[in-house]
């Protein structure tokens, strides 16, 4: 493997990881506030339907970026209304909604341009297009380090750019502001944070936005941003690889983004080598396209170090009479 | 604290809760520009309204009985088993390679011998991430549906270089015996009307068999016990000295058996070959189809039906309001799970309240 290979492996891995990182930075908030969100795979796939379905019609990437968007805090808010007011279950919920989503923008794809559930291709500024970085031509020469900041870095579109500061951001909001302070409280101990004076329902609500919306981000890039528009089930299991990211991460930030950077990098490896040879043996095609879900499967076996959930997580709060 | 009377809990609740799921999906029909109730008048009269609909409608209840099932006794242990796509499609290799082994002699030996294939594959499909869960704690929910990819990408993998026909293009086997031929609702059942084409076959009686089983199982014997204690609380079964560890395992176990079954109908019954993706998405149906039916075998027989009617309406649908997609039918599958299961809060509280209110009065 030479270095224009490992470049181009990890410029895929950057866009690949970016779907991933969002959902499950979506997901952090979430279950830090105590909602186990198994739905994050429905929400991202709405959005992703909605954001291209928009694009297409009025051929401008950042309507359809606000209608991804504002499809997936409805799906948020339909889990928030399921799990916090009627205290439901909130794997059942998660379910249903990613049901919801995957039978929905097939009905209504269909219905609105009759392509087998398809929208029709997205071109032009229907689409998000790579940024170049500041000063990526004039660094370019510099061994190693130039290629990796021209290559890699550099010509993203700007969701790439929003899922790496979202990162940050995350870390920041959580750790270092009075929100974040009550958020991963609520998530551990509800009944705290209740006789504080502090709305349980109303600090669950706001989780479930955030959720929402960075998981309408994150259906966006799939749609209009790694792909050009949207086809049926694009989001082929990221909502929940990237719940088993979380888990790997320990519902931490930055280890999210290690561990979604991980997985990006082996969908990458997939795409890149449709099979591989390995000490004289052949690796099939479709080992290769399993590698994430296997990867997925030994992270949450905890052959990785024990990771302890937010105690109050999967539980309705009810509060004393 | 007296609740309301048996019957709003087993039959009125999850009617008014399948009346909202349905208001809603009329909603999304009339939103796409479509008449809902002439759609659902194509969707009663394709699936129930001939001998050649019932065929279907009963086939594909068949389906859901066993994948119903199979989430039921999961949930009976609190385990939710969301592999059923997976542990079907294994169980479909089951059924497959014991076809193929041997010519034959007669179906009722091949009945009996694909559906411990089944059973085993689907069954052996479950036993990790239930191992998982048991013992490692991983979410056994990632687990199996990270078990449904594997499933589907271990499957295409063995159709298209191990099993399929040498020199044909189709990813499929070979066509099975002839000794291997589930008798169809035709052979047994001209006299009610079945014509030829009818995939519903003796894999039915299977299905209602396993219904009572899982109800002698769950109910009538000490291993039921067990898995219901376990299911209702962990520590209270745990002092109990039920271990929970095995109770895991054998839970999640005949859950998988049960999924696995479906093969016989689906790959034995109907197609007598295994293609790729022989499940078609009935793993899934089977959470709707255990919601409504309130995890109990009467109740999953009843809602496979309901379900069962629905696919098969839903197919009729795409033929004659071609703007409908198929699809639709998993919409209806989401609002059913959305309204039994997650949103059944909404309903409940009010009408128990409706309910409690005279009875406390006259106490």
């Amino acid at each position: 493997m030479d270095l224009a290979t490992v470049i181009q492996l990890l410029d895929s891995t950057m866009r690949a990881a970016t779907p991933l990182l969002l959902a499950c930075l979506a997901g952090l908030f979430s279950e830090r506030a105590g909602i186990f969100d198994i739905g994050l795979e429905g929400k991202m796939l709405a959005a992703a339907f909605f954001a291209a379905a928009a694009a297409a019609m009025t051929g401008s990437v950042w309507l359809g970026l606000l209608a991804g968007v504002a499809a997936s805090i409805t799906l948020s808010l339909l889990h928030g209304a399921a799990s916090i007011t009627f205290r439901g279950n909130q794997l059942i919920s998660g379910v249903a909604i990613n049901f919801l989503a995957a039978g929905l923008t097939v009905v209504i794809g269909e219905a609105w341009f009759g392509l087998g559930g398809r929208t029709p291709a997205l071109e032009g500024g229907a689409r998000f297009q790579p940024i170049t970085l500041p000063l990526a031509d004039t660094l370019s020469g510099i061994p190693v380090l130039g290629p990796l900041y021209t290559d890699v870095l550099s010509g993203h579109t700007v969701l790439v750019y929003v899922g790496l500061l979202a990162v940050p951001a995350t870390w920041f909001v959580l750790f270092r502001t009075r929100f974040g302070l009550r958020l991963r409280a609520v998530g551990e101990n509800p009944g705290a944070v209740d006789t504080a004076g502090i709305s349980v329902v109303r600090l669950r609500y706001t989780a479930v936005i955030i959720c929402g919306l960075l998981c309408g981000l994150a259906g966006a890039h799939l749609a209009t941003g790694l792909s050009a528009g949207f086809v049926k089930d694009m989001s082929a299991g990221r909502g929940f690889i990237a719940l088993a990211a979380l888990i790997f991460a320990k519902w931490r930030p930055w280890y999210a983004l290690g561990a979604c950077l991980l997985f990006g990098l082996l969908d990458a490896l997939g795409n890149r080598f449709q099979s591989l040879d390995l000490f004289g043996m052949t690796v099939p095609t479709q080992v290769m396209q399993a590698l994430p879900y296997i990867l997925t499967v030994v992270i949450l076996a905890g052959f990785v170090g024990k990771a302890t959930p937010p105690r109050a997580g999967g539980a309705p709060y009810v509060k004393e009479r | 604290m007296t609740g309301p009377p048996r019957w709003v809990d087993i039959a009125l609740i999850p009617f008014i809760n399948l009346a909202l799921a349905l208001l809603v999906s009329a909603l999304v029909i009339a939103l796409i520009g479509e008449n809902p109730a002439e759609a659902m008048g194509v969707m009663v009269r394709g699936a129930v309204g001939s001998a050649y609909g019932w065929g279907y409608t009963l086939y594909y209840a068949t389906n859901f009985i066993f994948t119903g099932l199979a989430v039921a006794v999961a949930f009976h242990a609190r385990m939710f088993n969301i592999g059923g796509e997976g542990q079907a499609a294994l169980g479909g290799l089951g059924v497959a390679l014991v076809c193929l082994a041997i010519p034959w002699p007669h179906w009722t030996l091949a009945l009996l011998a694909a559906s411990f294939g089944a059973a085993i594959f689907g069954a052996a499909w479950a036993a990790i991430p239930a191992w998982l869960q048991a013992t490692r704690g991983s979410h056994i929910v990632i687990t199996t549906i990270m078990f449904n990819f594997i499933a589907s990408a271990l499957l295409v993998y063995l159709l298209v270089n191990v099993l399929k026909v040498p020199g044909s293009m189709a990813p499929e086997t070979a066509r099975f015996p002839e000794g291997a031929r589930l008798p169809s609702a035709y052979d047994w059942g001209a006299w009610m009307g079945f014509g030829r084409s009818a995939p519903l076959n003796v894999a039915f009686f299977l299905a209602l068999a396993s219904c009572v089983a899982v109800w002698v199982l769950i109910w009538k014997t000490r291993l039921g016990y067990e898995i219901r204690a376990f299911g209702q609380s962990e520590p209270a079964a745990r002092y109990a000295g039920i271990r929970p560890v095995r109770t895991i395992m054998i839970a999640m176990l005949i859950s998988g058996g049960l999924a696995g079954l479906m093969a016989v109908n689906a790959v034995q019954g109907e197609a007598e070959r295994l293609v790729i993706d022989s499940v078609q998405g009935a793993g899934f149906v089977g959470i709707a189809v255990a919601l409504m039916g309130r995890s109990h075998p009467l109740g999953v027989l009843l809602a496979a039906i309901l379900f069962g009617a629905l696919y098969q309406g839903g197919a009729e649908l795409e033929f004659e309001i071609p703007a409908i997609s198929r699809e639709m039918i998993v919409v209806i599958q989401a609002l059913v799970i959305l309204f039994t299961g997650a949103l059944d809060n909404m309903v409940r509280r009010p009408v128990e309240g409706l309910f409690r209110r005279p009875g406390k009065r006259a106490a």
